[in-house]
């Protein structure tokens, strides 16, 4: 057991942690922030992203004690208070998702898409989303609803 | 009538708050106080007889607190099949046993055969690892024509034989199908291949058992499309626990497209093992085990053939099948390839004569069941590829001969040779969209320009039929069901106006929380944010049969309109009295009771306020309160049909097929929220293109699945499929239920793989390769392969 301290979604926390013990266990256990989800185990789904030192990082993939020190913002960080965070508005106004699973790491992919790339084209969103799968929503929508939170009028790709 | 203020609108969902925000409580974020872990043993063999399970190792590991093997289950029941299917000669199928856990033998990859419980999860793995398994490997079964044979391996002894049941549909009709085609003026056969798939639904399974040794009841948690199935299921056949014991609850779940419809071993697992340890026993399945254990999809392998006039008229369709059932019947397994998929081989073609004959047999595979569209999309596939053949050995255009063979609108309702009565529809009306929105006029010049660029351009069409919201009782029960197949609704007005409706459909993504209020809100003439649907939870819904099968708004939906109009009858009879009139005078309209000819009315909220202080109420009419529940049994199937045109480009130096353009146009009668229907197309389409491109369960000659994770198993990611043009404006509304509704949540998934397909045989031949047939999933080897002659 080690002791990790880190800072999440603003907050300073600590706690012990195996060596095996997985940054995405971390979080939804001891942390409680079940938002960050686990879809597979060979580092392919994108479930469990989340941003780490504001990177897109694959929770699953990093063990809790190589995240000591570091700023961790998950997917119950987006919102400020009551005001949702575009990305999160753009997926319910276009309905980017369905049963949901798949959505806190599409949004956290989709924001560190559009810090380095404000202004994506399909083309790279596409490209981009090729760690996050979704079963649900055959990507339409939720491609459209990225393109809609980078600014671009969405209006002329077909019905939503 | 109501009005449509909600009903037809896009409403934005109401549930979305919760997921966005990372608040969804799915099954494995919830933790109970003194919960232990459950990992399972599983073979690694396909076929092992099992000789020992030495588990004194493992229970010495930390954190160890109890160890479970098939021993321990040999006194309870076991998962049935739940539908029973004769075979052509009149006997019963054959039935094999499915323990809890693997006693014996271990029958496929991934079957368990011991469960360890411990205080962590890692400590519960970790000691599945110290566990002595003596398991002697024998020879699996793994090809359905070998296991036929004479001689071959059984997978289950006691039956003596590894075919399931061997079904004629319909039987009676054998020797005039046999007789058109000894006269028919031309013959087309192909012979496919249905591949294999895994679900995949995002949230793996998961389940926790709660044993309350105070009132020696339970509660399961579980990923579950349908809680009071598997309660059902558990009690009366596995577990023997009483019905009231046992509370199922099915909190958000994270997709199922079927996978989440059967009872699988692990949920009496942890509820068995809550009892003996007293506390919580949590499960979460890795992506690994849900590869090897979630019930797969299809897994047919055909030979179609058709008989027609030298101008494309159909005469005859006969079709032989062997479906693969995997290693134990799941519940639903047997239906599959029978009453879901036989019945539709007439398609949309009125063809006279239709022959099906399906031979289902066990291997050591993984058990396979209902998967989005379950059996629909195996006849789809065949028909519409087959039918490509056809046109194109008779020189007929592919949309032209589907058009000459069309059920006619006036033919409705039309009675199929294969047992099903259309009640609607107009599929022409729906080839007439798809010709308008692919632009399918302009198909020439976007050839040309692929060709320029060195590409294969192909266009494919495919029409598909589907029969859902599953379905009329007494029909389901006369063909085998061992179910009845209603839906139930129970509609609460609050006392202060406010509506809860609780419901035995389950949302796992499809937006009931969103959809139901839309209709119970213009039939009470009350805002939408007013009623709330609670699902999901057998101790607060009525017993419903749970979504599936494109079933929720057509079945449920229904049980929820007549709940309501109960309700409206009822708060006639509370508002007459409030009016001083009697209750047939009422009139309800727009959320408000009035007397026609005077002044006298009173609006719903004030009648629910009243519902519930009777002071002066006539107790001998009129009840207080304001509840009312309905079940719903449906009076037929529902019929969505439409209309797919695939366009791909085939890159003639590596095979590789990219789809270029996806056109569907549907019928799905009348649409309630059309931003959910459009989503839900949108997701099907990708299922069916990934089974048609790139999707693919493979084992090896040892009965290995080699596609066992996404490293290997190729899902449709976003830059896998283009963007969609989905249409749902061609509306024959259902005649037979109150809201007109067919069903959506299938269709994309039936009709796409052979309009997929159709488009890459139509690419290759356009660059003069005379392929006829490519098996899905249409690979690039593959794809290369065939361009080679
Ligand atoms: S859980 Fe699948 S990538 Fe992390
Ligand atoms: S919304 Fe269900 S997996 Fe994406």
């Amino acid at each position: 057991m080690s002791s990790v301290s880190m800072t999440v979604n603003g907050k300073a926390v600590s706690s012990d942690v195996e060596g095996r013990t997985l940054l995405v266990d971390l979080l939804r256990g001891p942390l409680g922030l079940t938002g960050t989800h686990v879809g597979c185990d060979t580092s392919q789904c994108g479930a469990c992203v989340v941003h780490v030192n504001g990177e897109a990082v694959k929770a699953c993939t990093m063990f809790a004690v190589e995240a000591d020190g570091a700023e961790v913002t998950t997917i119950e960080g987006m919102a400020d208070g009551d005001d949702l965070h575009p990305i999160q508005e753009a997926f319910r106004e276009h309905h980017g998702l369905q049963c949901g699973f798949c959505t806190p790491g599409m949004i956290m992919s989709a924001a560190a898409l559009l810090k380095e790339n404000p202004k994506p084209t399909e083309d790279e969103v596409r490209h981009y989303l090729e760690g996050n799968i979704c079963r649900c929503t055959g990507y339409h929508n939720i491609v459209k609803a990225i393109m809609a939170a980078s600014g671009q009028d969405v209006s002329a790709i077909a019905a939503e | 009538m109501p009005k449509d203020n909600f009903v037809g609108q896009a409403v934005k969902r109401r549930e979305d708050q919760r997921f966005i925000t990372g608040n969804g409580r799915y099954t494995d974020d919830i933790n109970l106080q003194g919960q232990t872990f459950a990992a399972f043993a599983r073979s690694d063999v396909a076929a092992g007889v099992i000789n020992s399970i030495n588990t004194a190792k493992a229970e010495a590991m930390p954190g160890v607190v109890a160890v479970f093997t098939g021993e321990d289950f040999v006194e309870v029941g076991g998962n049935p099949a739940g539908w029973l299917v004769h075979s052509r000669d009149g006997e019963p199928m054959k039935e094999p046993k499915r323990p809890v856990l693997a006693h014996g033998k271990v029958r496929h990859v991934g079957d368990a055969y011991a469960a360890v419980i411990a205080e962590t999860p890692e400590q519960a793995r970790d000691a599945v690892e110290a566990l002595e398994a003596d398991i002697t490997p024998v020879a699996p079964v793994l090809n359905m024509k070998e296991a036929l044979a004479d001689g071959s391996p059984l997978v289950h002894d006691e039956i003596e034989t590894n075919m399931i049941y061997d079904w004629g549909w319909i039987e009676d009709n054998r020797a005039a199908v046999d007789e058109a085609f000894e006269s028919a003026p031309h013959i087309t056969t192909l012979e496919l291949v249905n591949n294999r798939l895994v679900p995949n639904a995002m949230e793996p399974r998961a389940s926790t058992g709660v044993y309350n040794p105070g009132t020696d009841e339970y509660t399961l948690y579980t990923t579950s499309q349908n809680p009071h199935v598997t309660r059902l299921l558990i009690c009366a056949f596995v577990m023997g626990i009483p019905e009231n014991k046992l509370t199922v609850i099915a909190p958000d779940v994270g997709g199922g497209f079927g996978s989440k419809i059967y009872h699988y071993g692990e949920e009496a697992l942890v509820l068995a093992a809550s009892k003996k340890l007293g506390r919580p026993v949590k499960w979460t399945c890795s992506r690994s085990e849900s590869f090897l254990t979630d019930a797969h999809g299809r897994d047919h392998v055909t030979k179609m053939e058709i008989a027609c006039e030298k101008d494309g008229t159909f005469l005859a369709f006969r079709t032989e099948t062997f479906a693969n059932m995997g290693a134990y019947l799941s519940n639903f397994s047997t239906s599959v390839p029978t009453y879901l998929h036989g019945t539709l081989m007439a398609g949309n073609y009125k063809v006279p004569l239709v022959y099906v004959n399906v031979k289902a047999v066990v291997t050591n595979t993984t058990p396979v069941d209902a998967y989005r569209g379950a059996g629909r999309p195996e006849a789809t596939f065949q028909l519409e590829r087959c039918i490509d053949k056809c046109a194109r050995e008779l020189g007929i255009d592919p949309i032209e001969i589907r058009r000459r063979n069309f059920v006619q609108p006036e033919d409705f309702p039309y009675m199929t040779p294969v047992g099903l009565e259309y009640d609607t529809g107009n599929y022409g009306a729906t080839m007439d969209i798809l010709e308008k929105n692919g632009d399918l006029a302009g198909f020439a010049a976007r050839r040309a320009e692929s060709e320029a660029n060195g590409k294969l351009r192909g266009l494919g069409i495919a029409s598909y039929i589907e029969a859902c919201g599953i379905a009329p009782s007494n029909v389901a029960g006369a063909l085998g069901a061992r179910v009845g197949l209603y839906d139930s609704a129970t509609v609460r007005v609050n006392a202060t106006g406010t509506v809860s409706v609780m419901v035995g459909a389950h949302s796992h993504g499809q937006g009931h929380e969103t959809a139901f209020p839309q209709i119970v809100a213009d039939r009470l003439g009350i805002d939408q944010s007013l009623i709330e649907i609670v699902h999901g939870d057998t101790s607060k819904i009525p017993f419903g049969m749970g979504t599936y099968g494109s079933r929720s708004l057509a079945v449920c939906g229904s049980a929820v309109v007549n709940a309501t109009d109960k309700i409206i009858t009822k708060a006639k009879l509370i508002a007459a009295h409030m009016m001083e009139a009697t209750g047939e005078e009422v009139e309800f309209e727009d959320g408000v009771f009035s007397i026609p000819g005077t002044n006298k009315n009173v609006p719903f909220g004030d009648v629910a306020l009243k519902a519930y202080i009777p002071h002066d109420f006539p107790l001998e009419h009129i009840e207080p309160g304001l509840e009312e529940t309905a079940f719903y049994d449906p009076a037929n199937f529902t019929y969505p049909a439409g209309a797919y045109a695939c366009e791909v480009e085939v890159d003639q130096e590596t095979g590789k097929v990219e789809v270029m353009a996806f056109t569907a146009a549907d019928d799905f009668g009348n649409v309630i929220n059309p931003m959910i229907v459009e989503g839900q197309v949108h997701g099907g389409l990708t299922q069916g293109i990934g089974q048609a491109l790139i999707e693919n369960a493979v084992y090896d000659d040892s009965g290995q699945l080699l596609s066992g994770s996404y490293m290997d198993y190729t899902m449709p990611r976003a830059d896998d499929v283009p963007m969609f043009s989905v249409d749902h404006s061609s509306i024959t509304a259902c005649t037979h239920n109150p809201l007109g509704v067919k069903g959506c949540g299938e269709a994309g998934a039936i009709g796409s793989p052979p309009a997929l397909v159709n488009a890459v045989i139509d690419a290759l031949n356009s660059g003069g390769h005379s392929v006829e047939h490519i098996d899905m999933p249409v690979t690039p080897a593959r794809v290369w392969a065939a361009m080679q002659g």
